[in-house]
């Protein structure tokens, strides 16, 4: 067991640090002004729905107080949906409803919870239990989206997500978070979730990593996770960086869920994406970013771009 | 801003800084390192009586003015006794009362000095003395000895030494020696003296004081002969016609002698004792204020009221603190919650010291997680929540100070000055983290905390970097250039090397 990697290993490697995807991406690449825009989950819906982009459909908004008392008429219409705080992080908030049982509701985990209960989190929501800072909040009752049965034996309830990282408009890295019993269904990978890397070229999952250990199964389930096709893989890659244009952030964490019958769906985006993918990919970002910086043009048509970050991948498998 | 910048500003901060200290260190002497010590003194006046059983009233003069040193510390001594200070202009006395007092009293008071150049003034203006009846032959020889003197001065000043040199000649002529026949001690020669400048109408009086080289148990007070110019007071010794307050005499009152007066007790007596220790040059220095040099003292906080130099000693290591997180955070990469409630927490440590703090901190933030689950099943709203959780903290609080104090643990008495409305937050984000991220997460990031905090304290208490940071305030500017240069950098965090490991695991297969 390997206890340390040292500061050269890492560089070798091309691994992203902390201080340095501050410094010199994020701080480099994303206007503080544009935060709000993936900050507020509601503004960036509204955004997307303005350039085109699939997301899952808006069913309802609770702003106050006062509306709470009145959630069961907004969930009525609806057997499945998701209620989330606009200003989360991390997954933390989200309630994912599944059905009902009488005056009851199910959760995505099987467990019943009361009107009572989806109430006062829909109130912990709004008075900024789960946003950044505190602040007061707002409460969205989105759809529920129906998982592509091919992740079906590759996680643990919760909603399987794809993360791609696009930088300066081109998609850097790509990899496939699957929920754990350990994680609670959420796509956490510092919760225990499985993040298994996609070989950008092919869409071709590769390496699993479960609490930074290298895995080729589930844990949970025992299904290989490696060698998976993952379908629309054009499609994706197009979304992830037709997202990063719409929004003008530099450097980004696109979050997609693959939904039964609609396909790729944006959940959400990331002005701070986390460093794990490059532990899910066993290859360091730094790379391929210094490539992309490297060009003193990209192309601006979304296939191009697609293009050339497939081109970047294939050149790294080559290597 | 390119690193450059950045590095610039670091670079040129930090030399800043350090190019003051180096002139305070090298061009004004400061030392370095709080070691250098000075001495001090400490006079004590022991006032004891016999008491009958009734009332008893006990008066003592105690100094004002100490030209050539400073008082550091003054203190009285006296159990059950109820304790007035009257102050005049250049007097000051120590009146203690007590209702009933039987047997042996003792009553102390002590001051602590240390020397000082500190120029200081008796303030009083006397009137012109009337002029004395004097029987004969005295009336005659003191016309004599007055009317020679007046030939040879110009002044109050010139007056007193010529006539002091005429006193104290050692060829007398008979005139002379008529008035030095009336005096058979220091006390009362310094009486005739000021008898004689009546004839001239020279206001005069005595100081009274102690030879503080003279180290004894059995300290006595000796006069010298002080005369008003009609702007200030002059002093001069009598026997030998020298000006000025002698360095090593601790002036204790003007006036007439006996210090300590009685009402309603028997027997009563005083004894001024004098030991000699060494105290630290920036204590004196701070509790003196203004004792240094004049460059040192206009531009340091050693000048400011010693209050506030109190207030600024903490001030200034906040900085410190604060560095110190910047780097376990940024170069260590420790997480903990909020960014500066490890300093707060630090900062409560002080009044408490490290043990106990973290003691009182886990216990706190322990049964405050306790309450916070269970309320989590009552469903409250946020703010009215963490209000609750504020309410359940100062309880705490309060509970252990009542407990301590019934055990008699008086450290645990100032858990008072623990930040609560920290401590209400970080019970609140612990437990969102514990349900959210689960135990294992909101330990660690606790225990981060805690481990931060312990960091600072031990960083922010250190004897010799308080001095430091009191006595040359422009390592400020060091500290910030470090936190700029820190800003900028963009190497792997420590934690990372261990985070990273497992992109290892793929080459060794």
């Amino acid at each position: 067991m390997i206890r340390f990697a040292s500061p050269r290993q890492l560089r070798e490697r091309g691994i992203l640090g902390m201080n340095r995807r501050n410094a010199d991406f994020i701080m480099r690449y994303n206007p503080r002004h544009l935060y709000p825009l993936v900050d507020n989950k509601l503004r960036t819906k509204q955004l997307a729905l303005k350039h085109n982009i699939a997301v899952p459909e808006l069913y309802a908004v609770i702003e106050i107080e006062h509306h709470v008392r009145n959630i069961a008429d907004s969930l009525a219409d609806h057997n499945s949906l998701v209620i989330k705080p606009a200003h989360g992080s991390g997954g933390n908030g989200i309630l994912i409803i599944d059905g009902r049982l009488g005056k009851f509701y199910k959760k995505s985990n099987g467990s019943l919870i009361s009107i009572e209960m989806i109430q006062h989190h829909t109130s912990n929501i709004l008075s900024g239990m789960y946003s950044l800072g505190g602040l007061p909040d707002k409460a969205i009752i989105e759809y529920r989206v129906e998982f592509d049965p091919l992740f079906e034996n590759i996680s643990y309830q919760g909603v399987p997500d794809i993360r791609v990282i696009v930088f300066k408009g081109i998609p850097a890295a790509a990899m496939v978070r699957l929920p754990t019993r350990e994680s609670d269904g959420k796509a956490n990978l510092h919760q225990g979730a499985v993040g298994v890397g996609i070989d950008l070229a092919t869409g071709i999952s590769t390496y699993g990593v479960c609490k930074n250990d290298l895995v080729e199964h589930h844990p949970d389930t025992g299904y290989r996770t490696t060698g998976i096709e993952i379908p629309h893989w054009d499609r994706i890659l197009r979304l992830a960086t037709e997202c990063a244009a719409s929004v003008g952030l530099g450097y980004l964490g696109v979050d997609l869920v693959m939904d039964r019958n609609l396909g790729p769906l944006m959940l959400e985006l990331n002005a701070r994406p986390g460093l794990n993918i490059q532990l899910a990919n066993s290859q360091g970002l730094l790379g391929t970013l210094e490539k992309i910086e490297s060009f003193q043009e990209l192309p601006g048509d979304a296939e191009s771009r697609v293009e050339l970050a497939k081109s970047f991948s294939a050149s790294a498998n080559t290597d | 801003m390119n690193r450059l910048t950045v590095n610039g500003w670091a670079l040129a901060l930090s030399v800043t800084g350090l190019a003051i200290a180096a002139y305070k260190i090298f061009d004004l002497g400061l030392p370095l390192v709080p070691e250098q010590n000075t001495d001090v003194w400490t006079l004590q006046a022991q006032a004891t009586f016999v008491g009958t059983g009734g009332p008893a009233k006990l008066s003592l003069d105690i100094p004002q003015h100490t030209p050539g040193f400073v008082i550091l510390n003054e203190n009285f001594i006296s159990r059950k006794y109820g304790l007035t200070i009257d102050q005049g202009k250049d007097s000051r006395k120590a009146n203690w009362a007590i209702r009933r007092a039987k047997g042996e009293q003792s009553l102390y008071y002590r001051i602590t000095v240390a020397r000082s150049n500190k120029a200081v003034e008796w303030e009083s203006v006397p009137s012109f003395p009337q002029l004395p009846d004097y029987p004969e032959p005295y009336a005659s020889a003191v016309q004599a000895i007055v009317e020679d003197v007046r030939e040879e001065s110009a002044d109050v000043e010139s007056y007193t030494r010529a006539l002091l040199k005429q006193l104290n000649s050692p060829a007398p002529d008979e005139n002379v020696e008529l008035v030095r026949n009336q005096a058979k001690n220091t006390d009362q020669w310094t009486s005739e003296i000021i008898k004689v400048l009546k004839a001239v109408r020279i206001p005069a009086r005595k100081l009274w004081g102690m030879d503080i080289s003279d180290l004894d148990n059995n300290a006595v007070l000796s006069p010298l002969l002080q005369v008003h110019n009609g702007d200030r007071w002059l002093t001069f010794n009598p026997d030998t016609g020298k000006q000025g307050v002698p360095a090593n005499f601790l002036a204790w009152q003007v006036g007439e002698a006996p210090v300590s007066k009685l009402t309603g007790g028997r027997k009563p007596g005083i004894r001024f004792s004098v030991t000699k220790s060494y105290a630290e040059l920036i204590d004196v220095a701070r509790k003196g204020a203004a004792n240094q040099d004049s460059l040192f003292s206009a531009f340091s906080l050693v000048a400011l009221p010693v209050q506030n130099q109190n207030v600024y000693q903490l001030l200034l290591m906040l900085p410190l603190g604060a560095l110190l997180v910047v780097f376990l955070r940024t170069i260590i990469g420790l997480q903990t919650f909020g960014t500066f409630m490890p300093i707060l927490i630090a900062l409560a440590f002080r009044e408490t010291q490290l043990f106990w703090g973290v003691v009182m901190f886990s216990l706190i933030v322990s049964i405050g997680l306790m309450v916070r689950f269970y309320m989590e099943k009552l469903m409250l709203l946020l703010i009215p929540r963490l209000a609750a959780i504020l309410i359940i903290v100062v309880i705490l609080m309060l509970l252990i100070s009542l407990t301590s104090n019934r055990l008699g643990v008086e450290r645990l008495l100032s858990i008072s000055l623990f930040p609560m409305v920290i401590l209400a937050m970080t019970i609140e984000r612990m437990s969102i983290t514990w349900e959210e991220n689960g135990a294992r997460e909101a330990i660690l990031l606790g225990v981060g905390s805690l481990l931060v905090a312990c960091a600072s304290y031990v960083v922010m208490t250190n004897a010799n970097l308080m001095y430091l940071m009191f006595v040359f305030p422009e390592l400020l500017l060091v500290v910030l250039g470090l936190c700029l240069w820190m800003g900028r950098y963009t190497g792997y965090r420590l934690v990372e090397l261990v985070r990273f490991r497992g992109i290892l695991q793929k080459d060794a297969k």
